[in-house]
């Protein structure tokens, strides 16, 4: 079937919004790694050094908050360019 | 089964009613032995009671929900609604290795076992952002399904048949071994004996009722599981830091033990223990030297020493001493070279505590780049592995719809979450608890747990006392990891009770992971080998008896390969993981976002993917005995590392030069992007 230009434009956005948590989670992952002394040394947050903080808990809680905003953001997405699956029963 | 008077809705609250009865009953069942404990209950009664509850309870939940449809079979009848489809992904995902052996690797290693934390948990973004809500609308029953249909052919399913059978039967023995320890330990029963009781539970759940008596007995196990590894928390962390959610207040006891870890370094009779450590080490590697004159010299001096004793008439004790060094010495050089290689591995003892926060530590520069990016290439294995094992992927096929599979990833890691970010929260408490109680305590009055343990099992503690000051030093404690979890309930001083619950939930962790797994291995070898390479016509009854056959079989060859013993079960998990990353991941994300990508380019690709990651692991570990030198410091098991951008770029470049994929191929690549595409010609969902 031929897609119309409204579904080309869905997927663009599915990426743009793919891409830009893919890369928040870049950050909090391999960057915080990289800086984990640095980080570490800088300041302490709650009695954490950082980069200890970040590897044991603050970098998994926005792997989890990642992960349910983009459920969030492409059930909207979904519904706006009508190929959502409507209510299921 | 789904008539149209079922509805998904009621469905979804007789879940929610049969679930909350379900832990409303577990928890009176505790709060019973609780009491019957009080009342006298031995501790081996205790361990029957939950060894043959849990099983049983899972084997009934296995026998209620038995079926022969094949959706169902398959794919649980795709009616797993998000939350509870998260609960079962949890507990598939959360191994032995994570319930009991996690705290225990955080403890020892400190901040670099985090590696394992992050790698664990941060997979699942991959799996949300690339994955899942595709192969859900994809909607067949297996991960090689999905290959074989996009790229086309024979070659590519074969291909992912031999990488899923690999990677998930690597995992599931390991998996095998944890329920034989839990089992062996919880009851006191033969190691063997405890293989094939698990064995028998899991065979009745998976066996009977295929993916659906999984997917129900999983929710289950996790409900199981967290209760287990949280109670015991709770009490320590009210204990150190005065509130019931002690994972937001250990970072003050983290500092506290930091003090300790500095008052330790410094104390005289800790340095005069490490000190002696230092020596023997050193009299060892002098030793290895000149095994034959070292021999020689040493059994001449213990000789003597013992006629000198004899000839001075010294009391009787110190002459039965002598004679007893006498008759310990080695019997020839053989022995005595074993004997001083192990004391050249003291020189481990004599270091000085590794403060627990310090990020990669190192002797200089190089050293702790090193170490980062071992921790990088930890963490980077571990996620993309996560991102291709297709027992985790396949949970996904199950969902009512696409949207429901994007809520489940959350869900999933959800229920992770709480126990990851517990473990390091436990290691820290367990630690400074340990490091101040029982550091410093006289050998006469050991805490209670301490000599219990140390009795029970020295490979998990063993307390000596080395320089005979009659006070333990924390140089003189030599600790197994799995230790702290199976401990923490008496070290937090709770009732015999919480320890049965532990272990449980330690059954209950390697139980459903290996449900999942077996699952895995025999729709592989069912489905894609027999149904779709050999018998195309074979009835739908046939298939799922032989999965059924199958399945009885990995089991029994994984039991066998676990009988054996093999080394290093924490390479073999993250060996599973980089061969993950390196075959699948990239041909299934590519074949998703990337329509150019072509038959020949997955299966090059993955080919090339697979073999280098291969070849590293078998030149650069030690086991294979070849030893070649490590790229970049990099240690095997991150072999996917290299694996996983090879993969990737082999399967652009060769995608370019092949002729790119047919109409239906775009088209099926299009059906999938899209929850719901009107007019849409592809029907891809399999019933």
């Amino acid at each position: 079937m031929q897609l119309t230009a409204k579904h080309h434009e869905y997927w663009r956005k599915n990426l743009v919004v793919t891409a830009i948590l893919f890369v928040v989670w870049f950050v909090f992952t391999f960057v915080e790694i990289w800086f984990a002394r640095e980080l570490n040394s800088s300041m302490t947050f709650l009695g954490f050094p950082l980069a200890f903080y970040f590897s044991a808990q603050g970098s998994l809680a926005i792997y989890v908050a990642l992960i349910g905003i983009y459920a969030l953001i492409m059930k909207k997405l979904d519904k706006e360019y009508g190929v959502d699956e409507g209510d299921i029963e | 089964m789904s008539s149209p008077a079922f509805s998904q809705s009621t469905f979804n609250r007789q879940l929610k009613k049969y679930y909350t009865f379900y832990t409303g009953g577990f928890i009176v069942f505790l709060l019973a032995l609780a009491v019957a404990e009080q009342m006298g209950l031995s501790r081996a009664w205790i361990g029957y009671w939950f060894l043959f509850a849990t099983i049983g309870l899972y084997a009934g939940i296995g026998w209620m929900t038995r079926t022969t449809d094949v959706a169902e079979y398959y794919v649980a009848g795709r009616r797993v609604p998000s939350f509870f489809n998260g609960m079962a992904t949890g507990a598939d995902w959360m191994s032995a290795a994570s319930f009991v052996g996690m705290a225990g690797t955080l403890f020892l290693a400190g901040f670099d076992g985090l590696a394992w934390v992050m790698g664990w948990t941060g997979g699942f973004c991959l799996v949300a952002l690339f994955l899942a809500p595709y192969l859900r609308k994809f909607g067949q029953f297996t991960i090689p399904d999905f290959l074989a249909e996009r790229y086309g052919g024979g070659i590519v399913r074969f291909m992912g048949v031999i990488c899923a059978i690999t990677c998930s039967f690597v995992y599931v023995v390991a998996q095998i071994y944890g329920v034989g320890l839990i089992v062996s330990r919880m009851t006191g029963l033969e190691f063997g004996v405890g293989v094939f009781v698990g064995l028998a539970g899991i065979l009745v759940c998976a066996m009977l009722g295929g993916m659906r008596a999984v997917t129900w007995t999983q929710v289950a196990q996790y409900i199981v599981l967290i209760i287990a590894y949280l109670t015991p928390v709770v009490w320590l962390g009210v204990r150190h830091t005065g509130i019931p959610v002690p994972q937001f207040a250990y970072g003050y006891t983290l500092q506290k033990l930091g003090d300790v870890e500095k008052k330790i370094t410094a104390d005289p009779r800790e340095i005069e223990v490490r000190k002696i450590f230092a020596d023997r080490a050193a009299a060892g590697k002098a030793n290895l030297a000149n095994p034959d004159k070292a021999y020689a010299e040493g059994k001449a001096k213990v000789e003597k020493d013992l006629a000198d004793l004899k000839g001075a008439n010294a009391p009787a004790d110190k002459v039965a001493a002598a004679e007893k060094a006498v008759a310990a010495y080695p019997a020839n050089v053989k022995a005595a070279e074993v004997q001083w290689k192990r004391e050249t591995g003291l020189a481990a003892r004599a270091a000085p505590p590794r403060p627990h926060a310090q990020a990669f530590p190192g002797k200089d520069e190089a050293a702790q780049n090193t170490a980062r990016l071992n921790f990088i290439g930890i963490v980077f294995c571990m996620m993309f592995g996560t991102a291709a094992l297709p027992h985790i992927l396949m949970r996904y096929y199950t969902t009512p719809s696409v949207q429901e599979a994007r809520t489940s990833v959350f869900w999933s890691l959800v229920c992770i979450f709480l126990l990851y970010f517990t473990a390091p929260c436990l290691a820290v408490l367990a630690k400074y608890d340990m490091y101040t109680n029982l550091v410093g305590s006289s050998f006469a009055s050991l805490p209670a747990w301490a000599s219990a343990w140390a009795k029970v099992d020295p490979s998990l503690l063993s307390i000596v006392d080395i320089n005979g000051d009659g006070i333990v030093q924390l140089a003189e404690i030599v600790i197994g990891g799995d230790l702290i979890v199976l401990a923490t309930p008496e070290i937090a001083g709770l009732p015999y009770v919480v320890s049965g619950l532990v272990a449980a939930g330690g059954l209950a962790a390697a139980l459903s992971t290996a449900d999942g797994l077996l699952l895995t291995i025999a729709n592989a070898l069912a489905h894609d080998f027999y149904y779709k390479l050999i018998n195309p016509t074979a009835t739908t009854g046939k298939r799922v008896f032989l999965s059924k056959f199958l399945l009885v079989c990995a089991a029994i060859t994984a039991a066998y390969v676990t009988s054996l013993k093999p080394g290093d079960i924490l390479f073999l998990v993250g060996a599973a993981f980089s061969l993950g990353a390196s075959s699948f991941f990239p041909c299934l994300v590519m074949g998703i976002f990337w329509k150019r990508a072509s038959k020949w380019g997955a299966i090059i690709g993955m080919g090339a993917g697979l073999g280098i990651c291969v070849y590293y692991m078998v030149t650069r570990y030690p086991f294979f005995g070849i030893n070649m030198p490590l790229w970049f410091g990099l240690s095997p098991v991150s072999a996917g590392m290299f694996g996983l951008p090879v993969s990737m770029i082999t399967i652009y470049i060769v995608s370019l030069l092949t002729p790119a994929p047919d109409k239906e191929v775009q088209e099926l690549v299009e059906h999938v992007r899209y929850p719901n595409l009107v007019g849409d010609t592809v029907v891809s969902e399999a019933r």
